[in-house]
């Protein structure tokens, strides 16, 4: 690696934790949960650490998040998913692999499933996301959520908040009709855990539920 | 990651200018599913991304006239379920659908699909290694001349046909299979103007130079991907073998697709997949069906002759059975299909 490489780096290595650590300050004490987000103005959001790099290898990008407009200047690198983490605060959506191969990071870009990881938050500009923090109704937790704890399709937690964003887009696409269906098309989302079958069951019960109501 | 200039032109010609404006280190980015996840791996170091998702009625999906059309940003999953699509050319909507995960299927563009990058995971340990900058092991497609780790290596899932001394790492995607047996032509655009590529010919074998990996000239974009609608579609499928059932890339696959009267086998187009360096039409295996009634053994034995010339290294003997059998059992579910 050269000197340059190295430096840059080290310099982007600082950035991060600064900005995981202000955060994680952020949800000590607003917990960033939908409610903040909707209510978050444009200003809100914009990160105040300065940018480690200059302004031609920067943009900004306008986008509406769960439901609120946001404008944010950003690294051009930066992922969808490090946007949400380490800009917002909405540490919801999870990094397992950071390659596409683990489903952790599953959000919905105008209401379809993607890896917020392998997507560039520049890709956003002008679309709507959906996180984990978005899909409840307030304090009422969306059909989904509220299968996953009926059927106690969770272990640890951590792949949760992908499959749940996942499931739900399953249910969309008319993908959730069979449990053998549900597995393939869940099958980008990796449990280490193994709550499959929980899993499952919860999206049966709740794509049932989905469609009533 | 070194840092980037990103660019989002609304037309092709933009896209083209801007590209070339850039110079050396311009890529093209859609999904982004290969190109980002290798800059984070430091195997792919562009200075400047021009996005061309944002460019206006490149997503089109035209099956109306004597041909299908698919516009390069069509995304995966939309093509895969495509009706007419589904329900005539069963081999290119499965070579889809059992491709990645649906997220990525929602991201990946069918045009960007046709210059993934092979999974070979000595190619992919690359600068970004433990160990710091440079490349913990050699390998002819990311540093020309470097030597491949993977001949000699631990060389499972690499391939048994169209190797050479410098190279053995496998074509990793199943649509350009299904697209090469079906004949595929690809809409380019570029500085010179604009010309139709046969698939077959965007996929150099890897010979001497294994980091040429495709034809198109500096700065050519992908604008479309055009088929001629023909009587196999109907008859045809793709089948995968893979380690596990879903989400993995192919040990070994084949398109499959026939016109046949009764028994009889009077057109077939088959290219296989996972099993060699480029996406691999199986000329052998077409001939020996054709003009023939069509048996178990006589599908086995197309099988075998698509795999005569396959050259195995250490580990991954087992794909010439395996591929062999892929293909005897895709010709039989192709033959199973009724045409509507
Ligand atoms: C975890 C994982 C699993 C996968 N599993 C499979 C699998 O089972 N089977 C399979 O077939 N594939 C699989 N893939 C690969 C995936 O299908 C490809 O990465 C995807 O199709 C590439 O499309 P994209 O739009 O994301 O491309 P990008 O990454 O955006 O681009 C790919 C390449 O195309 C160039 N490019 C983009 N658009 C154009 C254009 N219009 N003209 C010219 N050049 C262009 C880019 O510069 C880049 O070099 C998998 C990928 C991942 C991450
Ligand atoms: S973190 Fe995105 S798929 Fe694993
Ligand atoms: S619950 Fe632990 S990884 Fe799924």
């Amino acid at each position: 690696m050269s000197d340059e490489n190295s430096r840059e780096c080290q310099h982007s290595e600082g950035f991060l934790v600064l900005s995981r650590r202000s955060a994680l300050l952020a949800g000590a004490s607003v917990v960033p949960t939908a409610p903040f987000v909707r209510s978050a103005k444009a200003q809100d959001a914009v990160s105040p650490l300065a940018l480690p790099v200059s302004a031609e290898h920067s943009l900004t990008v306008r986008t509406n998040i769960n439901g609120g407009a946001f404008e944010i200047n950003l690294d051009a690198r930066t992922s969808l998913l490090d946007m949400l983490r380490e800009h917002l605060g909405l540490a919801g959506s999870k990094k397992g692999c950071d390659h596409g191969q683990c489903g952790a990071c599953t959000v919905h870009v105008d209401g379809r499933r993607v890896a917020s990881c392998l997507t560039l938050a520049a890709k956003v500009e002008g679309r709507e996301v959906t996180t984990i923090e978005g899909l409840s109704d307030g304090d009422r937790l969306h059909p989904m959520q509220q299968a996953f704890i009926d059927h106690d399709a969770l272990q640890c937690g951590y792949c949760t908040p992908g499959q749940i964003m996942a499931a739900v887009a399953c249910v969309h696409e008319g993908n959730a009709t069979s449990s053998e269906r549900i597995r393939e098309y869940m099958s980008g989302n990796i449990c280490r855990c193994g709550a499959y079958v929980g899993i499952v069951a919860a999206i049966q019960d709740a794509a049932e539920r989905m469609e009533r109501g | 990651m070194q840092p980037i200039r990103y660019i989002r032109p609304s037309t092709v010609r933009e896209a083209i200018a801007a590209h070339a404006s850039l110079g050396d280190g311009a890529r093209y980015i859609a999904g982004g599913t290969t190109l980002y996840d290798l800059m984070k791996l430091n195997i792919e170091r562009p200075t400047g991304l021009v996005d061309v998702t944002f460019i206006e009625g490149l997503e089109t999906i035209d099956t109306s006239g004597d041909t299908l059309r698919f516009g390069a940003n069509a995304r995966m999953a939309d093509v895969a379920t495509d009706p007419i699509v589904q329900s005539q050319y069963p081999v290119l909507s499965e070579a889809l659908s059992k491709a990645a995960s649906q997220q990525l299927r929602n991201m990946a563009t069918v045009g960007a699909n046709l210059l993934q990058r092979t999974r070979c995971m000595y190619f992919r340990n690359g600068y970004g290694g433990a160990s710091g900058g440079a490349a913990d092991y050699p390998c002819n497609k990311r540093i020309p001349g470097s030597g491949c780790a993977a001949i000699g290596g631990l060389d499972r899932g690499q391939a048994v046909l169209g190797v050479s001394d410098a190279c053995t790492a496998v074509s990793p995607g199943d649509w350009p299979v299904a697209l090469v047996a079906m004949d595929a032509r690809i809409e380019v655009a570029g500085p010179g103007g604009e010309r139709m590529l046969p698939i077959s010919e965007l996929y150099p074998l890897p010979g001497e130079t294994p980091h040429i990996e495709f034809t198109l000239e500096p700065s050519e974009i992908i604008v479309g991907i055009v088929i001629g609608k023909n009587a196999a579609g109907a008859r045809s499928t793709y089948h995968k073998i893979r380690d596990r059932e879903s989400f993995a890339f192919a040990l070994a696959s084949a398109a499959v697709a026939l016109e046949m009267s009764g028994d009889r086998v009077n057109a077939a187009r088959i290219a296989l997949g996972g099993v060699a360096t480029r996406p691999w039409r199986a000329d052998a295996a077409e001939a020996m069906l054709i003009g023939s009634d069509l048996t178990d053994d006589l599908a086995m034995a197309a099988g075998r002759a698509a795999f005569a010339d396959a050259v195995p290294g250490r580990s991954n003997g087992f794909k010439v059975e395996l591929g062999a059998r892929t293909v005897a059992d895709a010709i039989m579910i192709a033959a199973a299909r009724r045409p509507l």
